[in-house]
């Protein structure tokens, strides 16, 4: 047996490098090769890439050809864990710079790099992909791992999972400064960034269901289902909405496979079920494991968390029409949307309760642990998002609030209130469990960053109801003769206060994060915690834990 | 797999345990199940009373025969019956006596001020108060002339527009060109501030009061009074465009001056263009 193990791992290895050769051929291929500097640019980008990882699998062969297999694999996680702490911040500041540039267009500086047309892009897909997505990687072999007791599949492909998806974020985000975009709203990265994220997702899926099949309890736990529905869903999701046919191999614009209102019906399909696959069932994997291991209770209801997964995996898919309402779709295509939008209300629910009433018997560590407030908080965000988007599909309630900030303000109630605040809370729970360290380096200033990341979220939500729904009122008053009330113009106007408490929001969002990271930084350096004595014993890394009598 | 009872809810536990985690067997809360319920069967109506199904070729159209385009079209049509009357009797009505009747010049304000804050507010500013190269609508202080009917072919065909019927004059480029020194500018703008009774230098002035008459008189008038007929600015009024100031006014002698606006005909339908017209002239500053 050893002698083949140690066979396979050659040959992994070997495989391995070959690939990074591959890589950088291609990339310096592209480098030299292409018509567009942008290009050329994302060619040395690769090339570079493959040369740091051909190091990388030299370095570790020959410092430690026989690590220690019985263990979990952890590396790629705090490497995960940390890009995504690297990319939310970025993409946190990136969201307030384009809040006060819609307040004080001036800010955009005239310059073409720093415009309102390419920072948008680029703060959604920091937020979603490059800080969402590293933290679902993170956790997700982080749960696969405990909950199956087996450590993750493969030698170097959990390395080229994490180094591989935060190389198409490089790419994609340098892409849009540059003025590289498909245009397709939060699909913009061109075919070459496409197509390599299809290879790295495809190694993730198979990481990640090498890890299940491997595993040694019998069942799989339901947080294992929402993150394998997110990566099958995803990979899916991001193939079909790509679907284009580039012009040169040698330059980055290519042209969709469809073509009219079809284009715009798959767009939202993709749309729609990013939302519900990657930022929900996703994040609810994240809900699922570190609720109950931090509050240490079980899962509310079994039975509830079968029904509302099948049921929401169903119903989401059908929900896209529900962005195009009163548009050149189908009336019946979005009648379709409509009824799934609202079908969909329970099973999303059914996620938040399991998160509630998970406390139950523990209700008490709501008051004395910020990082179980985090995961609360964050679910209660959930299930208010969830009600307010049925309600929003309805096409009586979305002639009014379409293509206005209710809109925003909806998306951002789901994406700080819910997404980041759960990422934080599982980011606070996971890093000294995965640095060996008895706790964070101060609880209380979990609490700070609870605090000013809450306050931060209710104005940007409250701010954008009131502008938004103001901006609807406006654009549909006639006066008694059945001329428009108001001009576009007065409506802008009437909407800067918001924007200033909007971008005042964010601000004291992008603060909390700023607390959070420094918070973690002490903790990775190993820095003795200030306030240990005030931390829950669940906080520290499992093997440093007094042993709970069972 | 043990199957036990959790302490704290009295519920028994799946037996199951994934790296501590255990999960309760709490049956499906009932609220929870009749309101799923609920939304089904209410989708269920929704989705037989509107169109909802595709078939082959068509789609079922549901049982309340309700059509979004068509309710559109005809809520359109009805906006549009509505206001037929007052518009064939603004066609009618002559452009000087559209004020004469109340109620069509009701009509017609309320139509101006929407065509308006759409069309013209970008430039004139909502409330037509203009700014700095855009001139203030609410004054009795007009380039191309006040009347109703001046009013109404400034807004048809442009102001050096690519209408061939465009208002068009050009400012020279005194400076640019060189027609005139740096100090023969300096002392006709002390001039041209003397006209207006600002302050000035009195001895340019006089200097500049020469250079003016050779110069700017052809357009401007031998007192600074204007032409209408060309565009060209009354100098002795305490309305400036592009400001009063000492550098404004060398400025504008400097690199000319030659605001644009488009010409409106074939954007706006002649009936709104004459509405627009009565609007703006009635803004407080019509002649």
């Amino acid at each position: 047996m050893p002698d083949t193990r140690t066979g396979l791992a050659t040959m992994s290895t070997m495989l391995a490098g070959l690939a990074a050769i591959a890589c950088g051929a291609v990339g310096i291929a592209w480098a030299l090769g292409s018509t567009h500097g942008g290009m050329a640019f994302h060619g040395w980008l690769l090339a570079a890439a493959a040369a740091i990882s051909l190091f990388f699998i030299g370095s570790m062969v020959r410092g430690e050809t026989h690590a220690d297999k019985s263990t979990y694999n952890d590396g790629p996680i705090k490497f995960a864990t940390i890009a995504a702490l690297f990319w939310g911040i970025a993409g946190f500041i990136v969201g307030d710079i384009i809040a006060w540039q819609l307040a004080y267009p001036a800010l955009n500086l005239d310059l073409p790099w720093t415009s309102f047309g390419r920072l948008r892009p680029l703060h959604t897909s920091a937020v979603i992909f490059a800080f969402g997505g590293n933290v679902l990687i993170a956790t997700s072999f982080y749960v696969v791992q405990r909950t199956g007791h087996a450590r993750l599949a493969g030698i170097w492909s959990p390395w080229f999972v994490v180094v591989g998806y935060n190389l198409f974020i490089a790419i994609a985000g340098t892409g849009y400064i540059l003025g590289i975009t498909d245009g397709k709203e939060y699909a913009e990265p061109t075919w070459y960034a496409d197509l390599w994220l299809t290879i790295v997702w495809v190694v993730y899926l198979l990481v990640f269901v090498g890890t299940l099949w491997r595993r040694k309890e019998p069942h799989i736990y339901v947080a294992n289902w929402f993150y394998l529905g997110f990566i099958v869903t995803v990979a899916m999701l991001h193939i079909v909405n790509n679907l284009a046919l580039p012009v040169s191999i040698w330059g980055p614009k290519s042209y969709i496979i469809y073509s009219g209102v079809q284009d715009a019906m798959t767009q939202w399909w993709y749309g729609h079920n990013a939302v519900g696959f990657f930022l929900t069932a996703g994040f609810l994997g994240i809900m699922y494991y570190f609720i109950p291991k931090r509050v240490e209770r079980p899962v509310y209801s079994y039975r509830l968390s079968i029904v509302h997964f099948w049921s929401l995996i169903f119903l989401y898919i059908w929900a896209g029409p529900h962005h195009l309402h009163y548009t050149a779709l189908p009336e019946w295509t979005q009648n379709l949307g409509v009824a799934f939008s609202i079908m969909l209300w329970m099973p999303s629910w059914g996620g938040m309760i399991n998160g509630l009433m998970t406390l139950s018997g523990a209700w008490d560590k709501l008051r004395t642990d910020p990082v179980v407030r985090l995961l609360v908080v964050s679910v209660a965000f959930y299930g208010m998002s969830t009600f307010e988007g049925p309600v929003m599909a309805i096409k009586a309630v979305n002639s009014l609030s379409h293509y206005t900030d209710w809109t925003i303000g909806h998306v951002h109630s789901g994406a700080l209130g819910w997404v980041a605040m759960v990422s934080f809370g599982a980011i606070y729970c996971m890093v000294p469990w995965l640095w060996k360290r008895k706790g964070l380096y101060s609880i209380r200033l979990v609490e700070w960053h609870f605090w000013t990341a809450t306050i931060g979220i209710l104005l940007y939500i409250t701010s954008m109801w009131v502008s938004g729904i103001m901006q609807g009122l406006m654009w549909r008053a006639y006066d008694d003769l059945g001329f428009l009330s108001y001009s576009f113009v007065e409506t802008v106007e009437a909407m800067h206060p918001y924007y200033i408490i909007r971008a005042i929001g964010g601000t004291l969002f992008v603060l909390g994060s700023f607390i959070m990271v420094y918070n973690v930084w002490r903790t990775i350096r190993g820095d003795e915690s200030v306030d240990l004595a005030e931390q829950p014993s669940v906080a520290a890394a499992p093997e440093l834990r007094l042993q709970p009598a069972e | 797999m043990k199957k036990e009872i959790d302490g704290a809810t009295g519920t028994e536990t799946t037996g199951h345990v994934w790296d501590g985690i255990r999960e309760l067997n709490t049956p499906l809360p009932k609220w929870w199940l009749y309101t799923l319920y609920a939304t089904i069967i209410w989708s269920i109506g929704f989705l037989t009373l509107y169109p909802a199904w595709p078939l082959l070729n068509s789609y079922t159209t549901g049982l309340l025969g309700y059509s979004q385009r068509a309710t559109v079209t005809q809520q359109l049509k009805d906006a549009k019956a509505a206001q037929s009357n007052m518009w064939s009797l603004l066609e009618k009505t002559e452009l000087e006596k559209v004020s004469a009747n109340p109620e069509l010049l009701r009509f017609v304000t309320a139509s101006g001020a929407a065509i308006f804050g759409e069309n013209c507010g970008p430039c004139h500013g909502r409330g037509a108060q203009g700014s700095k190269g855009y001139p203030n609508l609410n004054d009795d202080d007009w380039l191309w002339g006040g009347s109703i009917e001046e009013i109404q072919s400034s807004i048809q065909y442009g102001i050096r527009s690519s209408h061939e019927d465009t208002h068009e004059s050009d400012m020279p480029k005194f400076g640019i060109d060189e027609m005139l020194d740096e100090k023969q500018i300096s002392d006709v703008a002390e001039y041209v501030l003397s006209l207006s009774g600002k302050e000035n230098d009195a001895a340019a002035a006089s200097r500049g009061s020469a250079t003016f008459k050779e110069q700017c008189v052809a357009c401007h008038g031998e007192d600074g009074s204007g032409n209408q007929g060309l565009g060209a600015p009354n100098l002795k009024d305490a309305v400036w465009l592009y400001g009063s100031k000492k550098e404004d006014v060398v400025k504008s002698i400097h690199t000319g001056r030659g605001g644009k606006m488009p010409a409106w005909e074939g954007r706006l339908d002649p009936l709104t263009i004459k509405a627009l017209a009565v609007y703006v002239h009635g803004l407080g500053g019509g002649q």
